[in-house]
């Protein structure tokens, strides 16, 4: 029997799907079913997990509130100074910038990304530790400073790393802004003030968005910054996770806190996504 | 950048950054990113140094590469250079904090250690959860059962089996940067309150339950290592009473006191005798209260990819002639006589490295329970998470 065209599209569609499909099935679908599984385990008296039927991790979530408020409390927060920092940014590279140098200027955005996360963090212990800002301070008479190992450091931490990702949507979105529109303001007498918050900030809102809910999502599982600059004293959600599998090996109270963790990020990332709907009118945002 | 370089390079900047951020998504494999980037080739042609690969005798039964899982500041990086030239296996070192990370690694499987380090009390553990393999001593023959110090060297064997052959013994007791703090730490208890006074915000801890609790209880007058509920209630107290003023819990602490970020620490024999040698304002101090006191050993991971050079490389560092070169960079001090016969004297009278006696009688070394019993894992957690 011929296929009809119809019927070959189908076809044609499902085998480029397919293994995209396959692979978030084994590599996400499955392993999201095993720690479902395991969240419901006991840990096995050596480490690990064994099989049972139980409740007692979930009921046991609430020993490690702290870190889940505090993950909470400083993904917003480090999102949003990642945004004050960064829409300037965005701004002088899409509008401002001469497009002769616009290119490098953008590579210069994406430059630090060849280097490791990990080595740059190791950066601001030097930079950040006594040998570094607080030396400098002591030469004019102010001693003891101590600025790594504090909540200021991660916040710190945070907004160097994950600035980036906040600047490119925000630029991709500033670049396709029709300058027409800005023209058509300033000729019907608008103010710059009024033009940025009536045309250019509306505009830019969907890359807004897409970097909040980026860096966001990303910071609800730092584990790296907090463990590095934080001295290991700032413990966030991701850091509990880290210790439940290396350190107390308890394997199911970890599942545990990762489905919750998820169940999380899912009601954020909705409730973004509904604001930013809002906001920017019906359009469609994309989000990730 | 010329035009001819533009042209003629493997990559471009911008499908660097692109190949890049695809391989830290995860999108792309290691191998992709090598291949397409070229940096695999370039890694192979600079790994064909001379050195790696003349030494024919050895090569083709050890393979080229080796890993070690290690603790950190321990190890002579000249050892395993010459090892290396030796046997043309490079030896990738890979350090933990805590016993329980190495053994959470081992339980997870598909790590690949074909050494690793693990403490006194773990070893019961790892025969038990059939994660090691008993030795084949006809491969250690540097290896000198009558010249080891048996008070040290026990718990290597389970039932009259080796497991892991010793590496270094040692204790845990207090570094002070005696410049920065006047107070005179001599005990475990002023440790903790030092921390909360003269050393605010200056004071670290091991990220690791044994020590860091462990320490918590001798300074309240119990045992290392109690698993008492109302004990551990009193430590986990003290312990997340000192936590706002501690500088960190890190058990890579080191880097701290050189800087003189942090003037106190909890402190492993080697670290304090590398940190007295290098600024001699740091003293190293044993609990009069008690405390820890240990041996690391060598081990072989049953799920080892490279035995042949596990084993190879355990007995090069059984050498009495290597284990010399490590005890003098590493400063732990030897259970092996044959060693300690060839250390000069500036060792051998070095009393951080090998203190009175007198000093030893109180310290304990660690419990098997303490390994596992959830409840100190968890008081762990919760003094992390306050």
């Amino acid at each position: 029997m011929p296929l009809t065209p119809d019927r070959k599209r189908q076809l044609t569609t499902a085998a480029l799907v397919a293994p995209a499909g396959i692979w978030l099935f084994v590599f996400l679908v499955l392993p999201f079913m095993a720690m479902v599984v395991f969240a419901f385990g006991e840990r096995a008296p050596e480490g690990g997990y064994q099989a049972a039927f139980t409740f007692a991790q979930f009921a046991n979530l609430p020993s490690r509130a702290a870190a889940f408020w505090n993950t909470l409390m400083i993904a917003p927060v480090g999102a949003f100074l990642c945004l004050i920092v960064a829409y300037p940014v965005a701004y002088y590279l899409a509008i401002k910038s001469n497009p002769k140098y616009r290119l490098m200027l953008v590579s210069l955005v994406v430059v630090p990304f060849w280097t490791s996360l990990l080595v740059r963090t190791y950066a601001w212990m030097y930079i950040l530790g006594s040998r570094g800002i607080p030396n400098l301070l002591g030469m004019i008479g102010i001693e003891d400073i101590r600025l790594l190992n504090t909540p200021g450091a991660v916040l710190l931490g945070i907004v160097y790393g994950y600035l980036p990702l906040m600047i490119m949507p925000i630029y991709v979105s500033l670049e396709k802004l029709d300058r027409r529109l800005l023209e058509a303001s300033a000729d019907l007498g608008a103010k710059p003030v009024s033009t940025f918050f009536g045309i250019t900030l509306p505009l830019s809102l969907p890359g807004v968005m897409t970097g909040v809910a980026l860096v966001t999502i990303l910071l609800l599982g730092e584990y790296l910054i907090p463990q590095l600059l934080g001295g290991g004293k700032v413990f966030f959600i991701g850091n509990a996770l880290v210790d439940l599998f290396l350190q107390s090996r308890n394997w199911p109270f970890g599942s545990a806190i990762a489905v919750t963790l998820v169940v999380v990020v899912v009601i954020v990332l909705s409730v973004a996504m509904r604001i930013a709907w809002k906001v920017s009118g019906s359009r469609q945002v994309d989000l990730v | 950048m010329t035009k001819w370089y533009r042209e003629n390079a493997p990559i471009t900047a911008e499908n660097l950054s692109d190949e890049w951020m695809r391989l830290k998504r995860g999108s792309v494999t290691r191998r992709h990113f090598l291949g397409v980037t070229g940096l695999g080739l370039a890694a192979a042609v600079l790994a064909r140094q001379p050195g790696v690969f003349n030494s024919t005798a050895y090569a083709q039964d050890l393979g080229s590469t080796m890993s070690l899982a290690t603790w950190p500041n321990y190890h002579d990086p000249a050892t395993f250079e010459a090892f290396t030239a030796a046997t043309g296996v490079a030896v990738e070192v890979n350090v933990f904090g805590s016993n329980e990370e190495m053994l959470a690694k081992l339980q997870a499987g598909g790590i690949g250690w074909d050494l690793f380090v693990p403490t006194n009390y773990t070893i019961s553990t790892y025969v038990k959860l059939g994660l090691i393999d008993p030795l084949d001593m006809s491969k250690l023959p540097n290896f000198s059962q009558a010249s080891q110090s048996a008070r040290f060297t026990a718990e290597g064997a389970v039932d009259g089996t080796t497991y892991a052959l010793p590496k270094n013994w040692g204790t845990t007791g207090i570094a002070v940067n005696t410049s920065k703090i006047k107070t005179k730490v001599t005990s475990w208890k002023e440790f903790f309150e030092v921390a909360m006074t003269e050393a605010d915000g200056r004071a670290m801890v091991h990220d690791y339950q044994l020590t860091t609790i462990g320490s918590a209880l001798v300074s309240l007058g119990y045992s290392f290592n109690s698993i008492k509920q109302e004990e551990l209630a009193k430590a986990e107290e003290l312990l997340i009473k000192v936590k706002p003023h501690l500088y960190g819990i890190n058990s890579d602490y080191q880097p701290g006191m050189r800087a003189t970020d942090a003037w106190m620490t909890m402190c492993w024999t080697n670290d304090g005798a590398q940190l007295n040698r290098d600024m001699p304002e740091i003293a190293y101090i044993l609990g009069t209260d008690g405390g820890e006191i240990w041996t690391d050993f060598y081990a072989i991971p049953k799920s080892a990819a490279n035995k042949p050079a596990g084993y190879a490389l355990l007995d090069y560092l059984m050498a009495p002639e290597h284990a010399v070169k490590e005890h003098i960079a590493n400063g732990a001090p030897t259970t092996d006589s044959r060693v300690l016969a060839l250390l000069p004297a500036d060792v051998t009278s070095n009393k951080i490295v090998y203190p009175d006696e007198a000093s030893l009688t109180k310290l304990e070394f660690g419990a098997a329970v303490t390994l596992t019993d959830p409840a100190r894992a968890e008081l762990m957690a919760r003094f992390k998470s306050a």
